[in-house]
């Protein structure tokens, strides 16, 4: 099928001793002013730009990275890229030594230099980060790749620039899978797609043969598991995104359905159903042993983790109505933790460990929400029409939901797409797909 | 005098508003009436038919997969059907509307496809011609957003398998 990691090879050395320095980003209090920073295009030198075309059919690779880099930030909302035609000082100039006084007069409080190389078909790049009301460097980093991997540079530069500037890390070298969508809907067309965290280098995994739903990243491994209706069985699969094998999960005599991986990407939990029953299973991947969780005449699904492995929070309607739950992770303790207004459905622990985040239904409205893992300090961050399905970024900072539209009697109007917002309930933005999309998932970190 | 003038006057805007609410009323239960009765489906525009006279599918309530009268009537109708043709086995699609989540749909389906065999089996139809399958709300069968829309897409259809 298709490759998609291709080799990667970073080189990470400091240029460097680390300087202490005056600008911090404030991440508790959302984007309410966010910081001033400016991207400077990474310089290139003409044979480079030569080696450049040849190899990428792009002139100004530098150029291109820095807007990588760039769109992260702004998206992020905790940063307010400068416009490229107020800069002072040419990017050689400013790569070697800034102009402190040039920058602080365009009100930069930070400042991103670089160089690229493109040599032997090797891709180098170096880059600074500047704080401008200090006047000294940040952080230098430099490293070496396959040029192809240009996009993913613009990603890493990204994610150490905002590791430095806020102190977590950073999840923009990330990617998105999720479930592709065409056609009306009585009869839609639903393929595997996955693309970078941004939208770019968007792949299709299926062709649309089959119905294929909730595909999740194995948080350790380039392996998914989604829902697939193949020859109309609906079952768990397991795919490997790199070499294009899959295969079913388990041998279960009937529906399986609401796949899962567990933080340490050993085991896959799921819910199988049984004469309208559905009950929570594992299975452990290296030794295929099955183990059934809950034992309950409800529908108990949508199981999720918590980071440490010693929870698994889940969605259950024995008390009468969906409701969330957490218990032990033999299944022993549950404790239902969902005591507000309305229906609560797809409970998914934070990487962080700390919150849970739902689906919320009221009143005809869907919300988005968190709340801590005893359930209590529920936070509801969006409302909408339809909105389902929230996914954490692997620094437990964003969460990436679907949202549909509603539609008119004859069923137009209708569309699905992916949605982003922040933990704060900040930043809520349209995350662009090249069809509609649903049922998102975020990968861990790819390279660090 | 006075007094009983005013009374009269009460008395007038009160039974215009009784009457003024009367036909609000009406208004809206007739309009339901045909389609729905609270808020399971009872029309028949996307009924499909197995043989004559025997519906293929049952209704269900939002959340819900208990068999109304109606629905065990038309599997009755279906089990009478299922006996007389002894070589034909049905696979009885689970289906939920599009205000859920995705996940519990699934389960939801699951356990109203299940309702209807377990219905089927208890008049007289082996359990082995009837396989089940959900679709939650994958598979609606009118696209609007409606209440009415979403009470034809609560539904167990039965389908010939062979």
């Amino acid at each position: 099928m298709i490759r998609i990691i291709n080799s990667f090879f970073i080189i990470f050395f400091l240029l460097s001793a680390k300087a202490y320095s005056l600008i911090e980003i404030d991440i508790t209090r959302g984007n309410l002013d966010p910081l001033p920073i400016a991207v400077s295009p990474l310089f290139q030198d003409d044979s480079s730009k030569r080696n450049s075309i040849n190899e990428l059919k792009i002139e100004n690779v530098g150029a291109e990275i820095s807007l990588v880099v760039e769109n992260n930030l702004k998206i992020s909302g905790l940063f307010n890229p400068l416009s490229k035609e107020a800069f002072l000082q040419k990017p050689d100039i400013a790569h070697l030594k800034p102009r402190f006084e040039d920058w602080a007069l365009i009100k930069a409080q930070a400042l991103i230099t670089g160089k690229v190389t493109i040599e032997d078909k090797k891709l180098k790049v170096e880059f600074r980060l500047w704080d401008i009301l200090a006047g000294r460097e940040m952080m230098a980093l430099a490293f070496t790749t396959v040029p192809s991997n240009w996009r993913r540079v613009g990603h890493i530069i990204s994610d150490k620039v905002y590791e430095r500037l806020t102190g977590e890390k950073g999840y923009f070298d990330t990617r998105i899978i999720y479930v592709s969508e065409e056609g009306p809907k009585t009869a839609r067309v639903k393929k595997l797609a996955i693309m970078d965290q941004d939208g770019f280098n968007t792949k299709y995994l299926t062709l649309g043969n089959e119905l294929v739903l909730t595909p999740r990243f194995n948080p350790t491994s380039q392996m998914v598991t989604y829902l697939s209706y193949f020859k109309n069985l609906p079952r768990v699969y397991l795919l490997d995104i790199e070499t294009g094998t899959q295969e079913v999960v388990g041998d279960f005599p009937g529906m399986t359905f609401a796949p899962r991986f567990s933080p340490d990407g050993k085991k896959i939990i799921m819910s199988f159903a049984k004469d309208g029953n559905s009950d929570i299973y594992t299975m452990d991947l290296e030794n295929r042993i099955v183990e059934r969780i809950t034992n309950h005449p409800s529908i108990d699904t949508s199981p999720s983790y918590s980071p440490d492995n010693r929870f698994i929070t889940f969605n259950s309607d024995r008390s009468g109505f969906q409701q969330i739950y957490v218990m032990k992770s033999d299944g022993s303790n549950v404790k239902r933790i969902s005591f507000g207004k309305g229906l609560y459905g797809t409970p998914v622990w934070s990487p962080r460990g700390d919150l849970i985040a739902f689906t919320k239904l009221h009143k005809g409205k869907f919300y988005i929400g968190v709340m801590r893992t005893d359930g209590s300090g529920e936070r509801l961050l969006t409302e909408n029409y339809y909105q389902e399905a929230p996914s954490w970024s692997p620094n437990g900072r964003v969460l990436i939901f679907y949202r549909e539209t509603k539609s008119n009697d004859k069923g137009e109007g209708f569309s699905a797409k992916l949605w982003s917002i922040d933990l704060t309930g900040y930043n809520e933005r349209q995350v662009q797909t090249e069809t509609d999309a649903s049922d998102p998932s975020w990968s861990s970190l790819l390279s660090n | 005098m006075n007094f009983s003038k005013s009374f009269r006057n009460t008395f007038l805007v009160i039974l215009l508003s009784l009457i003024v609410s009367a036909c609000a009323t009406k208004k809206t239960t007739t309009k339901v009436e045909g389609q729905m009765q609270g808020d399971v489906y009872t029309g028949t525009d996307t009924v499909k038919y197995l043989a004559d006279g025997v519906p293929d599918r049952v209704f269900f309530a939002t959340n819900e997969s208990i068999l109304t009268t109606k629905s065990r009537d038309t599997l009755r109708k279906q089990a009478n059907w299922l006996r007389e043709n002894s070589s034909i086995n049905v696979v009885v699609e689970g289906h939920a509307d599009e205000r859920g989540t995705r996940e519990y749909n699934l389960a939801l389906g699951e356990r109203r496809a299940n309702a209807a065999k377990d219905y089927l089996i208890t008049y007289g139809i082996s359990a082995d011609r009837i396989s089940v399958i959900s679709y939650g709300k994958e598979r609606p069968v009118d696209s609007g957003s409606n209440p009415l829309s979403w009470s034809k897409n609560r539904r167990s259809v039965t389908v010939k398998a062979n």
